[in-house]
This record gives C-alpha cells, structure tokens and sequence, in this order.
C-alpha cells in the first residue's frame, strides 16, 4: 500500500489512462502535497 | 429569415493525401531527426509506405467507405499484413491522393505565392497543375534559400522538389514550417470540401462554413486568428458562402457539428458544411514505435473532412440537438466522469437506456498505430468504460461486457490525425445505416485535450446523437 501522508507528489497523468486532476485529487485526499502535476495526451 | 427546421446529416466526405516525404516535417521525426540525423532519417525512409500499399491499407478502405469499420474485427492484425488487394483510392465516403497530387494542391492552394517548385519537378507535374502558376527554381537556388530559412519539400529518395517560404522573414508565426502546416490543412480540407460538394447537391447553395481543425492561421500579433473555413471555401471555388472556425482541440469537429445543427435548427442557414483539414504535425506521431515493431511508417496520411447538415429532408439521419452533450466546468475529467457526462446523461435525457444505441462512435484511432507506440487501443478503452456504466447501471451483467463493447462498438481505422479521428470517421457509414441499413441510433463521442494549451488542467468533451429519419 503506497503512503502518501506528508509526502511530497509529482502527479503525471494520461488523458485516456488516469488525467492528472484526478491523481491530485486521490493523492491529496490521502494526505500528500501534490507539487506538480500535468496530464499527457498521446494522439 | 425562413423558421428553422430540425437539423439533418446528409452526408460526409474524407479526403486522405499520402505524404511520406512529409513524414520528415511531421513534429516527433523533426524533433528526433534534430537530435539523431542521418541514420534515423535513413531507417525511416528504408520503412516508407508506397501509394499503393497506402490504397489497399484496410483502415484506409474503410475511411474511404469500401469497407465496413465491422470487417476489421475478422481482419488479421496487423492491418498492414492484410491488404486490400486491388482496392481503389476512392470510395463512396472520399478520395485518397499520392504526394504528386498533394504537392499540385499545395501550389494551387497557395494564396501567398510563397511555394516554389523544382524545374524540372514542375515539368512532371504539368499535367496535375493544369495550368496553375507557380513559380520554379533551379535546384541551386532552391538549395540556396534553403540555407535562409525556407521549409523543403521532398520526393522520393530524398530529392529536393520544392519548398515553402516564410510568409515574413521577422514573424515566428509564418516560419516556413507553419505555412507549410496550414497549407497541407487548407487544401485537405477544400479536396474534402470539392468532393463533397461534386457529389452531393452541388446545386444547393452552402450558406455556411465551419472550419474545427486544430490548425492555428494567423501572424506574431493573432497566432490563432483562424478562420481557414473560408480559405477552404475559397480554394474549393464557392461563393456565396459566410465562414468561421470552432476552436475545440480533438473535440472541435464534434462541437461544429452541434453548433451548425443549432444554426439549421434557428432557421438562419439552410445548409452548413463542417469542415477540417489534414494536421502534418501528427505524422509520423508514433514513428519510433513503428520502427521498433518493423512496421512501415503508418502515420504518412493527411486527412481532410467535410460533413453536410442541412435541414430535414425527410430521409436523412437526425441529429437531435436534444442529444447533445458538452463536458461542463465542474463535470471533472476523469474517464468515467466524462462518460457519465457525455453518453449516459444525454441518453437518459432522451429516455433511452445506453444498449437503445446500437453504435457509440469515440475516437477511432487504429490501434495498429498506437499500440506499438505504448498508447494502447484508444476505441476500445472508451467502450470499456461505456459497458462498465451499462454493468453499474445494471442493464447488463458484468460478464456481459465484452459482447457488450463488440456489439455497440467499433474497431479503431482511422488515422491519428487528432480532430479527424473524433467520432466523424464513422459519420459515412453511420449515414448509410441509418438510412439504407439497419441502423436505429448512433452516438458521436470526442474528446479534447484542452490542458496541452497550459491554459487548464481541465480536459473537454462533445457529444450528439443521430437518429434515423421517421420520413
């Protein structure tokens, strides 16, 4: 299980995979500090 | 202003250019070449497609309309393995060109005069230029102008053809490279448009043009100032017809065809072609994954479109603007957040259960393409995540999905050419099933990648439905 409280979290999304708002979303409501975070679109 | 009536598609054309020399130009081999020169350069034209193998290309045939998108699920993969043989690049959706004539066009569609041809290279294509001016050059001088800025044109072997000039020698916007871009856009979209127009009513009058292409005509003070439908107009020989463009990334031509249903519907325009251009920034796209999986180079297709709605005609296919869908500020762009959104709302609005939709046409990318690029199957993700909300909705059970996604899908045939892939590759067949096939309901999902621009995080989305006619 991966513990992101306190951590510090580079969010790289995928647009057709996970898009980058929705990790930052999981990521900080687990208690981590998204510092980064951009989605990639490969079409 | 006569009173509106319900919008209907009439029908769509394609127009796909073959252009391998152009693969060079396309933004990942110019990047890589930049960085790794003469041997990628070599290895990516020793995997270079000839016009022939690019005709009988199944998912070519089917972006043409002589092949069902359905025969592609018994078609061996990958594609390219299974030609078409004898296959003829033109079919009832469009048209497929070799580069000679795509070069022609480019001269012809040159309002700048800032195309030059080879001499002797404008001798052999005499015949394709009927009567076009375009100015010629020795090949010193081409070379010459070459090292002062100007973007090449290549044929075969990498002989020197052509080339594009700046549009000014101190403007970012009009480097030789971007005219070149916006060229290959322009005429994809008028051969489109031509064809269009040559086989459907070509005695109505269009009274509307919406560009959707990703394309961005303008200069260093309105990069973007658009509006290349009515340079496509123009170079297609209307008159008559008002223009604009809807600017929506992947997601524009999807979003143009609602706008001109709306505009059909309010009874201003009688007849609307949507209309978009070819992007030669995506060829080549995945060409490093071709080359790893010794496949040809794939991505050598520009691909021009036009869409015809007009008002009901009593036979053609629907579309129902009360079906229509846009991914609104505060829907979140998750995958199944935009299918919530974009597919089942609308059709709950509607009353209708997600299997009352006998095809959901999404982004039709050929997976031959992007799987060997690590992108995956992008149709068939989509259509997991529409029969998982068909399963969470309980229409289906959970072990239903795969029939589910292979009745009400479609295997991914068109080229990766961004705004064109969204939906509208399926509209010609979606309009002869519709019509003379079996077809009730179809819904067009496309999405946009709005967060590339750095403007948002956000992503963007359109949808509509076509029903069948009740004349």
């Amino acid at each position: 299980m991966l513990e992101l409280k306190d951590k510090l979290v580079l969010a790289l999304g995928e647009r057709d995979g996970i898009p980058a708002p929705a990790i930052r979303a999981c990521a900080e409501s687990a208690g981590g500090q998204v510092v980064y975070n951009v989605t990639q679109c490969f079409v | 202003m006569t009173p509106g009536v319900e919008p209907v598609v009439r029908a769509a054309r394609f127009a796909l250019a073959h252009a391998p020399n152009l693969v060079f130009a396309g933004s990942k081999p110019r990047r890589e070449l930049a960085q790794r020169g003469r041997d990628l350069r070599d290895r990516l034209r020793a995997h270079l497609r000839e016009f022939g193998a690019a005709v009988e290309y199944p998912p070519a045939q089917v972006m043409l309309g002589n092949l069902a998108p359905e025969a592609l699920w018994a078609c061996p993969r990958p594609w390219h393995r299974s030609p078409c043989a004898g296959a003829r690049a033109e079919g009832p959706a469009g048209v497929l060109i070799d580069e000679p004539s795509l070069h022609a066009w480019l001269a012809r569609g040159d309002a700048a005069k800032l195309v030059t041809l080879a001499d002797d290279y404008a001798v052999e294509l005499a015949g394709r230029l009927d009567g076009v001016q375009v100015a010629t050059r020795p090949h010193a001088r081409l070379e010459k102008a070459l090292t002062e800025g100007a973007e090449p044109l290549h044929g075969p072997g990498d002989r020197l053809v052509g080339l594009v000039a700046s549009g000014h020698e101190a403007d970012e916007a009009l480097t030789g490279a971007v005219v070149l871009e916006n060229l290959a856009a322009k005429v994809t979209g008028a051969l489109a448009l031509r064809r269009l127009l040559d086989e459907v009513r070509p005695e109505e009058p269009v009274d509307f043009l919406l560009g959707s292409g990703e394309e961005a005509i303008g200069d260093r003070y309105q990069r973007g100032g658009g509006n290349l439908a009515k340079a496509v107009g123009e170079l297609a020989g209307l008159r008559g017809a008002g223009g604009a463009d809807v600017k929506a990334f992947c997601a524009g031509p999807v979003h143009a065809l609602i706008v001109a249903g709306a505009l059909v519907r309010s009874g201003l325009y009688r007849r609307v072609v949507v209309l978009a251009g070819g992007s030669l920034a995506k060829l080549g796209m995945k060409c490093l994954g071709h080359l790893a999986a010794g496949y040809p180079i794939l991505e050598d297709l520009l691909v021009g479109m036009a869409v015809d709605v007009v008002a009901d005609d009593g036979v053609s296919p629907r579309l129902r603007l009360d079906g229509a869908a846009t991914l609104r500020l505060g829907d979140g762009d998750a995958p199944h957040q935009i299918a919530q959104a974009l597919t089942v709302a609308p059709l709950r609005r509607l009353g209708w259960r997600l299997s009352d939709v006998d095809r959901f046409a999404v982004e039709l990318h050929d997976p031959d393409v992007t799987e060997p690029a690590g992108s995956g199957n992008v149709p068939a993700n989509n259509y997991r995540i529409i029969a998982a909300l068909a399963a969470q909705a309980g229409e289906i059970d959970r072990a239903d999905m795969p029939a589910f996604e292979r009745a009400h899908g479609l295997p991914g045939f068109s080229p990766t050419q961004g705004h064109i892939a969204s939906a509208v590759p399926y509209l010609p067949h979606a309009i002869a099933g519709l019509t003379k096939g079996p077809l009730r309901r179809v819904q067009l999902i496309a999405k946009g990648s709005l967060f590339l621009g750095r403007m948002t995080t956000m992503g963007d989305g359109a949808s509509v439905v076509l029903e069948r006619n009740r004349g």
